[in-house]
């Protein structure tokens, strides 16, 4: 058992503090001294999230490299918990005085104040956990600016090859490191390091008043050389492809259609439309419609949805979550039947749905929430051609762009690339479709999953902030949702 | 060791100007570096958030944040942000920016702004001192009582919030410009949720922003939230098809800055807004059509008095009476047009430009478009769209197209329903010449000055 002494946080006056350019077990005894002086003052729980991050941001237009943006940083969240209540802070400022003045100002949002001597009832913090023992390399392995910036043109001169009428052509390129140490007074210890980039290309075709934009983004999580593997080549052509397709389209005519949507990026439907639904934020809220559903029906029999950590290279693969817990795989449906909640520290404190590693947020200016990883619909038994023969008239979502859920459980997504499906077979391209429903009316809907899943990378914007997730599905079929458009 | 924020007194205490200047030009000395500019922020912000009469969520934050250019040899410019503001942070910076220089792009170099030390308006921005984060929370769970007391069928208030935040920025280049400015900000939102047996939730609510907590108009933000949340409870689903649609204040504001990239200078150079170099004098809108950006507006809470290139801000005119008169520049796409920058730009190797606050209105002296509109007696059905919904992903800038999910009511003989799920779609060019006129006086919203705007032929798709 930890007595906070000396000062009201236990750390002795004029400590010169740790080192801020190292986030590792020698950090464990200020650390340590800030959970006990936290939990003398009568905190039920204290995390301490610290953080270094070091971006790099290249964008090509044309064949000329226009901005290079590196960025780097550090800062540290501290959260209180006390009941059901929490209070959090967030610093840049990661010397002793900074992180005690953080300490205090969550510790009075609770009305709790440190008292010397008090005891704290804190057994202290358990062998770090490292899970960044074999990382330690991945910075130094990614490509440096030479070679990312020759990756990209390569990519803009690509498109150029294959694109026609072509108004503007742009490569990005993002690199994004981070380096976490997550400590709690529950003796939680532990160690990251996260590694995500990706690299998108976009084109802006124009013939007359005909206009056409097309973007693609590739992500992957903890690959070093993922740059250099890029298929460029293979990326140019799709995204030419689907301009060319696009550029001449007619408006969608607006209406309830059946909806055959592709894997990949259309596995945003479940993401908006029941993804945010089935965290315990939302729970905590009240505006899920599910929240006394577990183990009752929610979706078609035809489908089961999983979020998980765990998928090698994904780019919503983690080691541990923000508050310092293993990922996992969890079953969210099964067979239609609702099986569990995505769940953090705070939700579990509250709605009493089990953690699931699921505690995320974009840095530590943010307090982590239950949020999406690696999130799709498991493959099914049909064939992508069974699925459109199997409707007369609809639409046909070959590409997905963003969508969003609001408090009420209504969710859209856009449509970037359409096409229309008549008498079971694709024929004209479509544009400007918005597709719009309820969660708990459409995951009924979906009546049939193809056998071909596959997973693509996005960046999810909630309460915590905006993070790396994987979307994911088969084609599926919607039996009707409301197509917006002209 | 922090040479340059006043450690550990909060960042309100301010950035240390003279003092951050001395340092970079010591670190600039020895690393061969003649030209650099930076742009500097720090905040104390706190925020509460309750949950039917308790505290949910009550945070604190302070960040600072510094962004240093440095121009090579070559001339070429490079970039690092940070918010590592000790020596050796700044050091590295540096040293980064350098680096990034050698990537440089010689076709498109930023300069320093020529009106860098140009004068600056004088703003009336009262500074006020913090609240507290203990008597923020007593605030917010009275707002949270009076906005669930208001009706019956509202059980919650999932989305809330009230913030109060201290600030100050800073830009600072090596030809001896210096701008700073400290401000106090408070902002309140309220967003409820309603039910009755058998029908469906309903959602909307309100937001307020002052310069203190203690200016913010609480009571007026409960009234809205509970009047507009109130309005759908009577929904019905819409047919599909085409309608003359009048846009609230918010929600015209909201579309007009979704293709802002068509008075914008750096995305006509980059070929991607839906104007052209020569576009300046073109016909865009109804010639009743007025429509200025002015970050300087009373109503502008917050304005900034300069731009991240230190250029003063100042009111411009976009459209006058329909024509466009001018685009919003940065210092580089200023002089690629030959004109003075606006005081639009943002601080980067390749500087973007963006919009402050909008005026929207009718042209003076031209009748403003059909007179006496009034939705509550209008012939034929109405839309009346309250908000819009995704902008994000329905917005299409570059081509022109929008189809958006959105809040509002269909009038109908002067009946005013609330409009189930529904998306509104065009094109932003057709529907600017599809403007029919304006009602009511003007509003002042977070994002800009407008009455209701009165469009014709707008493609509605519902469920009916």
């Amino acid at each position: 058992m930890v007595v906070s002494a000396a000062s009201p946080t236990g750390i002795p006056a004029g400590s010169p503090g740790p080192r801020t350019d190292q986030l590792n077990h020698l950090w464990q005894p200020r650390l340590e001294a800030l959970l006990s002086g936290g939990r003398a003052a009568g905190a039920d729980l204290v995390e301490v999230f610290l953080e270094r991050t070091d971006h790099i941001g290249v964008l090509a237009e044309q064949d000329t490299i226009t901005s290079v943006s590196p960025a780097f940083g550090m800062g540290a969240g501290i959260r209180v918990f006390r009941g059901d209540r929490d209070g959090f802070v967030s610093t840049n400022d990661l010397s002793d005085a900074g992180l005690q003045r953080a300490l205090e100002q969550a510790l009075g949002m609770l009305g709790l104040q440190r008292s010397e001597g008090a005891l704290s009832g804190f057994d202290g913090l358990a062998n770090l956990r490292d899970f960044a023992a074999t990382k330690t390399d991945w910075l130094a392995r990614c490509p440096e600016l030479q070679e990312a910036t020759a990756k990209l043109l390569e990519g803009t001169a690509l498109l150029e090859r294959h694109g026609a009428h072509l108004q503007a052509r742009r490569g990005s390129y993002a690199r994004d490191w981070q380096e976490v140490l997550v400590a709690a007074s529950d003796g939680t210890f532990a160690r990251d390091v996260r590694l995500h980039q990706s690299v998108g290309l976009n084109v802006l075709a124009a013939d007359g008043d005909h206009r056409a934009g097309v973007g693609r983004r590739y992500g992957t999580s903890g690959r070093p050389d993922d740059l250099r593997h890029w298929n460029a080549e293979a990326s140019a052509q799709e995204v030419c492809e689907s301009a060319g397709s696009m550029l001449y389209a007619d408006y969608v005519e607006a209406g309830q259609l059946p909806v055959v949507l592709a894997n990949r990026f259309g596995g945003v439907i479940f993401h908006e439309a029941c993804g945010h639904l089935l965290e315990t934020t939302q729970v905590e809220r009240g505006t899920t419609p599910f929240a006394e559903k577990v183990g009752e029906p929610i979706a078609h029999e035809a489908v089961t949805a999983i979020d998980e950590g765990l998928t090698d290279g994904a780019f919503g693969s983690l080691c541990m979550d923000d508050e310092g817990m293993e990922a996992q795989r969890t079953v969210l449906i099964e067979n239609g039947i609702l099986r569990r909640f995505i769940s953090d520290r705070a939700g579990e404190l509250r709605t009493g749905h089990a953690r699931t590693g699921s505690g995320r947020r974009q840095s530590h200016t943010f307090a982590a929430a239950s949020r999406m990883r690696n999130t799709f619909i498991a493959a099914g038994p049909h064939t992508p051609e069974e699925l459109i023969a199997s409707v007369d008239k609809g639409l046909y979502c070959k590409s997905m762009g963003g969508g969003s859920v609001g408090p009420t459980g209504q969710f859209n997504f856009a449509v970037e690339e359409g096409y229309l499906i008549e008498n079971g077979q694709l024929t004209k391209p479509v544009k400007g479709a918005t597709l719009i429903g309820e969660a708990k009316e459409v995951m009924p809907r979906i009546s049939m999953c193809a056998n071909d899943l596959e997973l693509a990378a996005g960046f999810c914007g909630s309460v915590s902030g905006s993070i790396f997730v994987t979307v994911g599905q088969p084609h599926i079929k919607v039996d009707s949702i409301t197509v917006g458009g002209r | 060791m922090t040479a340059t924020i006043a450690n550990g007194a909060p960042a309100s205490a301010g950035l240390q100007a003279e003092q951050l200047r001395s340092k970079l030009e010591q670190l600039a000395t020895n690393a061969g570096i003649r030209q650099w500019d930076l742009g500097a922020a720090c905040s104390t912000d706190t925020s509460v958030q309750v949950d039917r009469g308790e505290a949910k969520q009550m945070k604190g934050a302070q960040r600072s944040s510094i962004t240093v250019r440095v121009w090579n040899d070559a001339g070429l410019v490079g970039i690092t942000s940070t918010s590592d503001l000790s020596d050796d942070g700044l050091e590295r910076a540096l040293s980064g920016a350098r680096d990034a220089s050698a990537f440089g792009n010689a076709e498109d170099t930023p300069a320093f702004s020529p009106l860098a030390t140009a004068p600056v308006a004088a703003l009336d921005q009262p500074i006020h001192a913090p609240q507290g984060i203990l008597t923020l929370l007593d605030t917010l769970k009275d707002a949270e009582r009076q906005l669930l007391n208001r009706h019956a069928a509202i059980g919650t208030v999932p989305y809330n919030g009230l913030a109060e935040r201290s600030s100050e920025r800073l830009y600072l280049n090596s030809d001896g410009a210096c701008r700073q400015q400290r401000l106090s900000t408070a902002s309140l939102y309220l967003y409820a949720r309603a039910e009755e047996a058998g029908r469906k939730p309903r959602s909307s609510g309100a937001v307020r922003l002052a310069y203190g907590a203690s200016d913010l108009d609480i009571a007026g933000c409960i009234n809205e939230a509970a009047e507009r949340t109130i309005s759908h409870l009577n929904y019905a689903p819409i047919e599909t098809g085409r309608y003359t649609c009048v846009f609230s204040p918010e929600a015209f504001l909201d579309l007009i800055g979704a293709f802002s990239s068509l008075f914008n200078g750096r995305a006509v150079l980059d070929g991607v807004s839906l104007s052209n170099r020569d576009a300046i004098g073109e016909r865009l809108a109804v010639p009743f059509l007025d429509l200025h950006d002015n970050g300087l507006h009373p109503g502008n809470i917050g304005a900034s008095t300069f731009d991240g290139e230190g250029t003063p801000t100042r009111r411009l005119t976009l459209l006058e009476g329909g024509t466009l008169r001018n685009f919003l520049h940065s210092e580089a796409t200023a002089r690629a047009f030959g004109v003075a920058p606006t005081g639009h730009a943002g601080l980067g190797a390749k500087v973007s430009v963006g919009p402050d606050w909008f005026e929207i209105g009718p042209t003076p002296g031209s009748g403003g478009g059909q007179q006496g509109l009034d939705r509550y007696k209008a012939d034929e059905p109405i839309v009346w769209i309250d908000s819009l919904s995704a902008l994000h992903a329905g917005v299409k800038a570059s081509q022109g197209s929008f189809s958006l999910p959105f809040d509002g009511w269909l009038v109908k003989n002067g009946e005013v329903r609330s409009v189930e799920a529904a998306t509104v779609a065009g094109d932003i060019r057709t529907l600017l010449k599809a403007i029919v006129g304006f009602e009511g006086e003007a509003k002042i919203t977070p994002d800009g000055l407008c009455p209701l705007v009165w469009v014709e032929g707008l493609s509605i798709t519902g469920e009916a």
